[in-house]
């Protein structure tokens, strides 16, 4: 699963009738201290994460595997938002 | 499969039912003999209670819910194994509680 904060969201009406009804954030990819360190990609957001907040993303057929997206057009679905980051033991990232 | 390094861990309370009281491990790939770190972090399921520093192998993509954990879950990487040892070429390039000099 990557690390990835929510940087915003997107409106789409006209879309594949199995995404109806579906909150669709956008993400960017962070390193494990939160610092943002790729390109932006669209999830769709089962756990109502903000904008700002830091969250995990499950990709391929693993953004299939929740009762939202069964069956859907998905590659990438938000499934944990982070509390707490530590990296070597060391405190590197809290939810404000 | 990849070996890989575990550097951190994660928690988060708001997660996906399914996985519910899995340990989220943060990874990042290591090269064949574990010391150099080749690419970006990430987050993989815990299977096997790896620890912090551990040089452990990964499956990623459909693979990663072949297990009884994370059957049917969102999830895209799993820690299958810790790894003890690591040899490349008839040398031994890494042994998880150090390589001891052959003098010692």
């Amino acid at each position: 699963m990557r690390i990835a904060r929510v940087i915003g969201t997107t409106v789409s009406t006209i879309k594949d009738e199995n995404l109806t009804g579906r909150k669709l954030l956008i993400l960017r990819p962070t390193d494990e201290t939160g610092k943002v360190n790729g390109k932006p990609y669209v999830a769709v957001d089962t756990l109502d994460a903000g904008v700002g907040d830091l969250v995990l993303t499950a990709h391929g057929s693993g953004g299939r595997q929740t009762n939202q997206t069964k069956n859907s057009p998905v590659d990438a679905v938000i499934m944990a938002v982070i509390d707490w980051l530590e990296v070597a033991g060391e405190e590197v990232y809290r939810q404000s | 499969m990849k070996i890989a390094r575990v550097i951190g861990t994660t928690i988060s309370t708001v997660k996906d039912e399914k996985i519910s009281g899995t340990k989220l491990l943060i990874v990042r790939q290591s090269d064949a003999t574990g010391e150099k770190s080749v690419g970006d972090s990430f987050v993989a399921i815990d299977l096997v209670d790896a620890g912090q520093g551990d040089l452990v192998m990964t499956a990623e993509g459909s693979s990663a819910r072949q297990t009884y954990l994370t059957k049917d879950c969102p999830v895209d990487a799993v820690i299958i194994g810790v790894l003890d040892e690591l040899e490349v070429d008839g040398q031994m390039v890494y042994r998880q509680s150090g390589i001891q000099k052959e003098t010692e």
